[in-house]
């Protein structure tokens, strides 16, 4: 499995990125919708994590830039409004299984990630 | 309540949640940078449970991070409660510098999510002013906002003396479309120079617009 983080905190994907590979899944990091756009061309990946607002596009639109050129990439957003009413619209668009919200819950990102792949637990 | 006052609570509340979400988004990033380099260092020592050595210096570096962040929400939360306080009196004397610094502080990500970079130039002397100070910092991201949707990436903000009061000046870094003047200051924009006692000047040619503001009384 082959993951794409995207989000305009560098330390934040950068440490995620050293923590998903320590657990078998091997993943890059890029911080605007320009380099994800970039990375996707180069590599092949199953899933792109999007954080919901990155400079200049937003999550949704970047979503639907890779899908275009990547139709078998899934998605998995997240963000860092935590209230009831983002979620609501947020997972109306995203889909509620894959709107995490942060500080991120490794352990569902997973579960979330191997869901969305069919990769086996 | 009359069409006035229901413009200016609009525009108030509008402002309050805009400036106190992006805040609590910054804070919410922090927390989740801690967040993962707590769960880094976790994944270490269980690493080192299971014989595997760690690196001091990767550990030393990894606290220092998380004492970075902790710095950084710690200076998030003091801008959010500066700016809730900020509505306490409706009316006080105000140093304008003060005022500036504090918005542009909240302001700078919604400004960064546009690419664009703001910036507070230094008054020659200390500048106060006696006014509501809730109504002229809406005023002022007002102005901001104004700026980001005409895709300025550079927008100055330069506070000076005149003789009746003082003004800022917001400075862009392209010329402003010259019907910018029909385009704002819009009704509920209106309401807060009203408000504020205040004038609103547009020089479209050379990317500016002058805030003037009484000294008060």
């Amino acid at each position: 499995m082959r993951i794409l983080l995207v989000d305009d905190e560098a330390e934040l994907v950068s440490t995620l990125t050293e923590r998903l590979s320590f657990r078998g899944i091997e993943a890059d990091w890029v911080t605007t919708a320009e380099e994800a756009l970039e990375m996707a061309e180069k590599g092949s990946y199953d899933v792109a994590v999007l954080d919901i607002k990155i400079p200049r596009i937003s999550g949704l639109t970047l979503k639907k830039l890779l899908e275009e050129r990547h139709p078998k990439m899934k998605f998995i957003f997240l963000t860092g409004h935590g209230s009831e009413e983002d979620f609501r619209i947020g997972s109306a668009e995203a889909g509620e299984d894959y709107y995490l919200i942060k500080p991120v819950n490794l352990d569902l990102l997973i579960e979330k990630l191997k869901e969305i792949t069919g990769a086996k637990a | 309540m009359n069409d006035h006052w229901e413009n200016m609570a609009r525009q108030g509340s509008r402002f309050f949640g805009k400036m106190t979400a992006s805040l609590s988004h910054e804070i919410k990033n922090a927390l989740a940078i801690i967040n993962e380099k707590a769960g880094l260092l976790e994944d270490f020592t269980l690493m080192a449970e299971q014989g595997r050595g760690m690196d001091p210096k990767r550990l030393k570096s990894l606290a220092g991070d998380i004492m970075k962040q902790i710095q950084r929400a710690d200076g998030l939360v003091k801008r959010l409660n500066r700016f809730a306080h900020s509505a306490d009196e409706w009316v006080r004397t105000v140093e304008l510098e003060e005022a500036l610094a504090l918005i542009l502080s909240i302001a700078h990500r919604p400004a960064s999510m546009r690419e664009a970079v703001l910036e507070a130039e230094p008054a020659s002397t200390p500048l106060q002013v006696t006014t509501k100070p809730f109504l002229l910092e809406n005023m002022i991201w007002a102005c901001i906002e104004f700026f980001l949707s005409e895709n300025q990436k550079r927008i100055r903000l330069i506070p000076e003396k005149t003789s009746d009061g003082v003004r800022i000046r917001f400075v862009g870094d392209l010329p402003l479309p010259e019907s910018s003047g029909l385009l704002f200051p819009g009704e509920a924009e209106k309401v807060l120079l009203r408000a504020l006692g205040a004038e609103l000047r547009m020089k479209p040619a050379t990317g500016e617009m002058v805030l003037h503001l009484p000294k008060g009384p």
